[in-house]
């Protein structure tokens, strides 16, 4: 499995780290809901299909990216920076 | 003045070695490097930190992927992460000059002359051995001279930048650099190699 690191190119599989869901959205800190903070903690839909997941390009530029992958074929469609950079439109 | 001790080891030492009845594939070598920093530029500032460092290094750097530069015997510089450089030269002194030209709008350098080991592979096989250890495109098309490449040898990271047609030079951790260059040894056995 290669994953395109928007700031390094294709690369082996080997370099990345799996950092997590992507789509699961932190309760505010505050919150004591414990049914908002299982859900975020435990729940996950793994589904058979595309999914948004962090990847860290560990072994490289270490960039923490987005990945939009399908866990059915390993296909990935997507490869962003997780986090925007002021002034470039780009992200790191 | 206290002397900088080899992490190489005993097991580095100049000679001929592996499979040379059919010439020497590559020469192996560790290059002096008084000086070896880290630079990273805040958000939006990664061009204003190439420019810095290239003043106080003799360079001409840009904050383009991959992009690098050197000048021979000197200092080089390479592009490892977004906003971030590896610097290096033999002068020890330079490690000042680019601590202080970094200010703090721009971003921080920090000195690992003492963290990193540089290593230099040079001949008509260094392509191929280095193929084997790196999941990267070594030919000259995809990896050109003086461009620069943050990787990984399995858990040992390696920041690589090409120096020459058949050269490059590789920074390792200090504290795995006995450990990975008896993999670079290893791998450029059937090649034949020499040691300087
Ligand atoms: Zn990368």
């Amino acid at each position: 499995m290669l994953i395109s690191c928007p700031h390094c190119g294709p690369r082996d599989l080997a370099e990345f780290s799996y950092q997590g869901d992507a789509t699961r959205i932190r309760p505010d800190p505050a919150s004591t809901d414990a049914k908002a903070w299982y859900g975020y903690v435990y729940a996950r839909p793994n589904p058979a299909g595309r999914h948004r997941e962090f990847w860290q390009h560990a072994g490289g530029c270490r960039a923490h990216l987005l990945v939009v992958r399908d866990t059915l074929t390993h296909e990935i469609y997507e490869v962003t920076f997780a986090r925007p950079l002021p002034g470039t439109g780009e992200t790191a | 003045m206290v002397e900088r001790a080899t992490p190489l080891g005993t097991d580095f030492r100049p000679g001929s070695y592996g499979d040379i009845a059919g010439g020497v594939g590559v020469t192996l070598s560790a290059p002096p490097t008084g000086t070896i920093v880290e630079a990273t530029a805040w958000p939006g500032r990664d061009k204003a930190l190439a420019t810095a460092l290239g003043k106080a290094a003799g360079l001409t750097l840009q904050p383009a992927p991959g992009s690098g530069a050197f000048k021979e015997g000197k200092a080089a510089a390479f592009v490892i992460g977004p906003g971030r450089f590896l610097v290096s030269g033999k002068d020890e002194a330079l490690s000042g000059r680019l601590t202080q030209a970094v200010d703090p709008q721009t971003g921080t350098a920090t000195d690992l002359s003492h963290g990193r080991t540089a290593l230099r592979i040079e001949g008509p096989a260094a392509e191929w051995v280095l193929a084997k250890l790196f999941a990267l495109d070594f030919s000259q098309a995809a990896f050109p001279v003086s461009a620069g490449r943050a990787t990984a040898h399995h858990d040992v990271f390696a920041q690589i930048q090409r120096t020459g047609e058949s050269r490059f030079d590789l920074y390792v951790f200090r504290s795995l650099a006995r450990a990975f260059s008896g993999v670079l040894r290893h791998a450029a056995e059937e090649a034949g190699y020499t040691i300087r």
